[in-house]
């Protein structure tokens, strides 16, 4: 049956085989989990944590140095530095948190270590939409039907047109904007898109019926925001205000907003950064997307073979590999989501050996090349037409 | 098990009726650091201070015999104080994966450096004991649990008490002897040991030391093996031997902790002679009780995770889950704790240390002292 599905020249019992060589790679690696995978994450989360705190540390002490203190060592140099530093520490503090740590801890893939304090069903990321509400969409949903046009949520994410199988609208003219405000509010993005307000517009859900759903996101978010955009400048004005009052001090407000300025741009480049390793995840040319009809009655054979052709890789170093969450092996991410993802470069070699073999395509290249296709095909598609590889 | 039971010993995770104000700075200083809380950033600084998981850093170990090492460990600051007798869980990672046991704690509460002992043998064949025995070093951090247990000596205490421990097994009196000297109010004590031979007894030195300088503490060491062998060959317990070692055991209250033979034979004694109210037993593990033969196994549901498997009538379920690659919080696995409790969905279930069955849907059963009774649904 799927033969004639699948974009791809394997049987169902050749599909078949190429399933249970990935089932026994998995096994292998299960198998193999030990010490070495803990004290990995382990000193993931404790490099994370450590930069946060420096980071926020140093982006008080950078406001100790404003010019307007007058002590000798008070300089606008100084100052850049280190609110430099510090918001670039807390930046990537935010970026490991939510790609390399929370995203694969909420994949279930550290549940096997038994320890209390890393298990998916309890983990609280450091982002504005709840654990447990974005499992739900991404683990369930998006891994599911990856690349299934109208099953997917993320193909668009409800807003662009990434593929020229969905149907033009007027409506995508605009998507060149939209992805640009989707980059800088990535965060904010995924917690509304995770809402689904679409379903009360549409008119299938009463405003009544998500409202526990709207309560939950909107405490989430009060809090993150309480966090980055009022405690912590709030703090460094009291710690400052002793100083200024005795007419020593920089002025109060100077103070909040650069704290607050800090925390706005470590967001931001958190943003920015999840949004581009993310959407080279799916979207990069040469992708293949899927109709409900291909998927019918999928075993999980076929299921493999259409997460390999609904997924990118990015060619990259060990520090981007981290930082990307190992997202820069997208393609064994999604083959296997709950497999630790420090085994994911290992796991590579293996399977694009293993897609070789099978003469299946393995989509890998240039960060350049997969953002650049992506972003292309972004400013492509807002016009009617397109190219069609990989749609029925 | 002694069932006394006093205040003191109700588990103290009670929160207080009305919120503290250091409860209150903690909640604001939590939010600075949410989705965290502010004792995820203070264990970075020293993994003692932390508040929201009780560790406690290995300060050093010390052979007692060739397979038996003391660990003084120094518990983190929501560290409570505990009692002579009292055991504590212990969290260990091996090969990546937690594990939890549990071990007495064979220091006195009277110790005044804040640090605690644990005495393990290493069991043969047990890969976490041999961990402990082995492989963790000075400088470790350990998760650790708050001391429980109703093994203690009463308050108001016993006059004359009789110790009757076994190998390991001494460590709960170890630590009541050590609290008892240390407020020097050492009754009149007896303590009957059993250990392979002279050169392989835990606290083997400090017994004899104490037993020289305390003419209130008489011990009677028995040894069990012949030099260099394997087996036990003499020194079983028997009412003989009790008459000839401790003549006035009748009137003593009796404390014993050993493995399970031992307990056994002391059991079915104190029992004949019609003095069970005096005996007050720490077991290793839960005492079983027989399984009828006609008892069948079924099949067992674990219903969140999707488990189907067949177990059979002796196999407690938390090994069936384990086998089945979950992963249930557990604690003791000996039913003490009930770190693990579940709730029973449906079907039937049989406590094996009672072989009392359960089947009254909704109960919540301790999975590592239960084995299923035909097929059951579990709530895991």
């Amino acid at each position: 049956m799927t033969t004639a599905r699948l974009p791809v020249n394997l049987t169902d019992a050749q599909i078949e085989e190429f399933g249970r060589e990935l089932d026994a790679i998995r096994a292998e690696v299960i198998d193999s989990r030990g010490d070495r995978d803990r004290q990995y994450i382990l000193r993931v989360i404790k490099t994370q944590r450590s930069l946060a705190l420096g980071g926020r540390i140093l982006i008080f002490a950078s406001t100790l140095f404003l010019p307007a203190w007058g002590h000798a060592l008070a300089s606008a140099a100084s100052f850049w530095v280190l609110i430099a530093v510090g918001t670039l520490s807390l930046a990537l503090a935010k970026i490991l948190e939510n790609m390399e740590i929370a995203h694969n801890v909420l994949h279930a893939q550290w549940d096997w270590m038994k320890d209390d304090n890393i298990q998916s069903n309890t983990w609280e990321w450091d982002h504005v939409c709840p654990s447990d509400q974005w499992m739900r969409s991404h683990n369930v949903r998006h891994h599911t039907w990856t690349n299934v046009l109208g099953k997917d949520p993320d193909v668009g994410y409800g807003l662009l047109r990434v593929s020229s199988a969905q149907r033009w609208k007027p409506f995508y003219l605009g998507q060149p904007l939209y992805a640009l405000l989707l980059a800088l509010l990535f965060e904010w993005g995924i917690a509304i898109q995770e809402l689904e307000l679409g379903r009360v517009f549409a008119g299938k859900m009463s405003l009544e019926q998500i409202r526990p759903m709207l309560r939950r996101t909107g405490k989430k978010m009060a809090a993150q925001a309480m966090k980055d955009y009022a405690l912590w400048p709030l703090l460094a004005v009291i710690l400052t205000l002793p100083f200024t009052l005795a007419g020593a001090g920089p002025p109060l407000l100077g103070v909040f907003l650069w704290v607050f300025a800090a925390n706005a741009v470590a967001s931001l480049l958190r943003n920015l950064w999840t949004y581009l390793i993310i959407f080279c995840g799916h979207f990069p040319a040469d992708v293949y997307v899927f109709t409900k009809q291909q998927v019918e009655n999928e075993t999980r054979a076929s299921w493999y073979v259409r997460q390999l052709l609904a997924s990118c890789n990015i060619r990259g170093g060990k520090l981007f590999d981290v930082l990307s969450g190992n997202l820069s092996h997208q393609i064994e991410h999604h083959l296997f989501p709950d497999l630790p993802s420090n085994r994911y470069p290992d796991l590579a070699l293996r399977v694009r050996a293993l897609a070789d073999r099978y003469d299946l395509p393995y989509n890998t290249g240039s960060l350049t090349r997969q953002f650049g296709t992506t972003v292309w095909k972004i400013l492509r598609l807002t016009f009617p037409g397109g190219s069609t590889l990989g749609a029925a | 098990m002694s069932t006394r039971r006093t205040p003191e010993s109700a588990p103290t995770q009670t929160a207080a009726p009305t919120r503290s104000i250091w409860s209150r700075i903690e909640a604001i200083a939590d939010s600075f650091a949410y989705p965290l809380r502010t004792s995820h950033y203070v264990e970075l600084v020293n993994p003692l201070w932390a508040s929201h998981a009780l560790q406690a850093r290995v300060e050093k170990v010390w052979d007692e015999t060739k397979d038996a090492r003391t660990l003084t460990l120094r518990p983190g600051i929501n560290w409570r104080g505990y009692r002579a007798g009292q055991h504590l869980r212990v969290g260990l990672p091996i090969g990546g994966m937690h594990h939890t046991r549990t071990y007495t704690i064979s220091s006195p509460p009277e110790r005044d450096d804040g640090c605690i002992t644990i005495t393990v043998k290493a069991i043969a064949g047990g890969r976490i004991s041999h961990h402990i025995v082995r492989n963790v070093l000075v400088g470790a951090y350990l998760p650790i649990g708050l001391p429980q247990g109703e093994f203690y000596l009463p308050e108001a205490q016993p006059v004359k008490p009789l110790f009757i421990t076994a190998g390991s097994g001494v460590t709960p009196a170890m630590s009541m002897l050590r609290s008892l000297i240390a407020q020097e109010r050492l009754p009149d004590s007896a303590h009957i040991h059993y250990s392979p031979h002279q050169f392989d007894v835990i606290f083997g030195k400090e017994l004899k030391e104490m037993a020289q300088r305390h003419s209130r503490y008489h011990l009677h060491q028995v040894f069990t093996h012949e030099y260099g062998e394997l087996k036990q060959t003499k020194g079983y317990f028997s009412a003989e031997q009790l008459d000839r070692l401790c003549p006035d055991w009748k009137e003593r209250e009796v404390y014993a902790c050993g493995p399970q033979p031992l307990v056994v034979a002391l059991e079915k004694h104190f029992e004949q002679t019609g003095m069970s109210r005096h005996l007050h037993i720490e077991r290793f593990r839960a005492e079983l009780a027989e399984v009828p033969a006609e008892a069948v196994g079924g099949r067992v549901r674990f219903a969140k995770s999707g488990f189907e498997i067949d177990a059979d009538a002796h196999t407690n379920l938390l090994r069936v889950a384990e086998d089945a690659g979950m992963n249930p919080a557990h604690g003791c696995r000996m039913g003490i704790c009930h770190t693990c409790n579940t709730k029973l969905i449906s079907g039937c279930v049989r406590d094996l240390r009672t072989g009392k069955v359960q089947n009254e849907a909704g109960s919540i059963v301790q999975i590592c002292i239960y084995a299923t009774a035909g097929d059951c649904e579990l709530d895991l």
